[in-house]
């Protein structure tokens, strides 16, 4: 039964070993599909280039029938795993700061990191800035405590919110994320770019 | 590769981090860690008198032996390892022809300061918050997800010199 940590079947220092080992997936995972290119990445946003929202939706898909399973069968406990919390005007707020930041600077910050490792010199100096831009929220922390605890709404699950199941949710995740991959294949022939080459090495 | 196999990957990483772990992936959170943990260094005195860090300590006695910072840490193993074997391994700086190296550092730094800072604000960033959120279903992944893409969306045309 999972997850493991909870369930002490394996130890704390196990644990940060195979967040390690979990990382170095992620990391692979990101690389291989040119996460590691900020011209990529930005391209979802002007349709040339939509592996991004393709990798990123099939994720979230995958992700949420298999912990939907794993929770059928019994091999996880649902109930144990951490959900982000929701207070509602930093979530938006801080998701709005984050998205200005994100077509400007052409990464996140996971995607900075592992452009950083095959050598981005712009996804160095995206994670000097994001340094400072976290120093800035500590230094500054009175200044938006209120704006940061505003409207806490505990960690809604969006299937118990609205009163269904998690499968009946999961569906339409899947159905949106469908709607999603035929957008991303419209969008890449209708906005291809002579000077752009998809998949390039 | 194909972008659906390597979506597939990413999900079922997920799935085991939250197997093996109950949580998810992130980034910024071991961003944070390193920050606490510099400043920290340098101004010993200043942690001792901020409400922030002393909070912050309080849940993580000691900010470099998390979760997240070990992830990260496979991260980048992960991705050298990746770029290696195809290849990818060169020191660059990646911009749309029209602009200079200089615009596009200044603009990676622009945009990493708001990146970090939106990613405390909004309690995580595009993997902790918007990817796990919507895998665990959380009304906050849906939400941060749709304000991320959204707002990158709707500013991509000003930036629109920066890539095409």
């Amino acid at each position: 039964m999972g997850p493991l940590v909870v369930y002490e079947i394996i130890s704390e220092n196990v644990n940060l070993f195979l967040a390690f080992v979990i990382g170095i997936g992620f990391g692979f995972v990101l690389e291989s599909n040119g996460f590691s290119s900020s011209r990529r990445l930005a391209g979802m946003f002007y349709g040339y280039d939509t592996t991004v929202l393709k990798v990123f939706f099939t994720a979230a898909l995958v992700g949420s029938v298999g912990l939907l399973f794993l929770g059928l069968f019994k091999w996880i406990d649902l109930s144990s795993i951490y959900i982000n919390p929701t207070y509602l005007w930093s979530t938006l707020g801080g998701g709005v700061v984050m998205g200005a930041g994100f077509i400007m600077g052409g990464y996140c910050p996971g995607t900075s990191f592992c452009a950083a490792s095959i050598g981005k010199l712009d996804a160095l100096a995206f994670i000097g800035g994001m340094f400072i831009g976290i120093l800035i929220f500590t230094e500054g922390y009175p200044l938006w405590e209120g704006f940061y605890n505003a409207k806490f709404m505990g960690s809604p699950v969006i299937s118990e919110m609205i009163g269904t199941s998690r499968g009946f949710l999961t569906l339409l995740v899947i159905l949106v994320a469908l709607g999603m991959f035929w957008v991303g294949e419209w969008a890449e022939k209708k906005f291809a770019r002579d000077d752009y080459k998809l998949n390039q090495k | 590769m194909n972008p659906y196999l390597g979506g597939a990957l990413l999900g079922l990483v997920l799935v085991a981090a939250f197997w093996i772990s109950g949580r998810g992936l992130g980034a910024s959170g071991a961003a944070k860690s390193v920050v606490v943990t510099g400043v920290k260094t340098v101004a010993p005195a200043h942690v001792e008198k901020t409400a922030f860090y002393q909070d912050y300590l309080k849940s993580h006695t000691n900010p470099m032996k998390d979760w997240l910072v070990f992830q990260m840490l496979g991260v980048v193993v992960g991705g050298f390892l990746s770029g290696a074997i195809a290849g990818r391994l060169k020191f660059t700086v990646e911009k749309s022809p029209k602009i200079t190296n200089k615009i596009r550092l200044i603009f990676a730094v622009l945009g990493g300061i708001f990146f970090g800072f939106g990613s405390q604000l909004g309690r995580g960033c595009t993997s902790g918050s918007a990817l796990t959120g919507m895998a665990v279903l959380s009304l906050s992944g849906f939400l941060s997800m749709a304000a991320i893409f959204g707002t990158a969306f709707a500013l991509a045309y000003f930036a629109r010199k920066l890539w095409i």
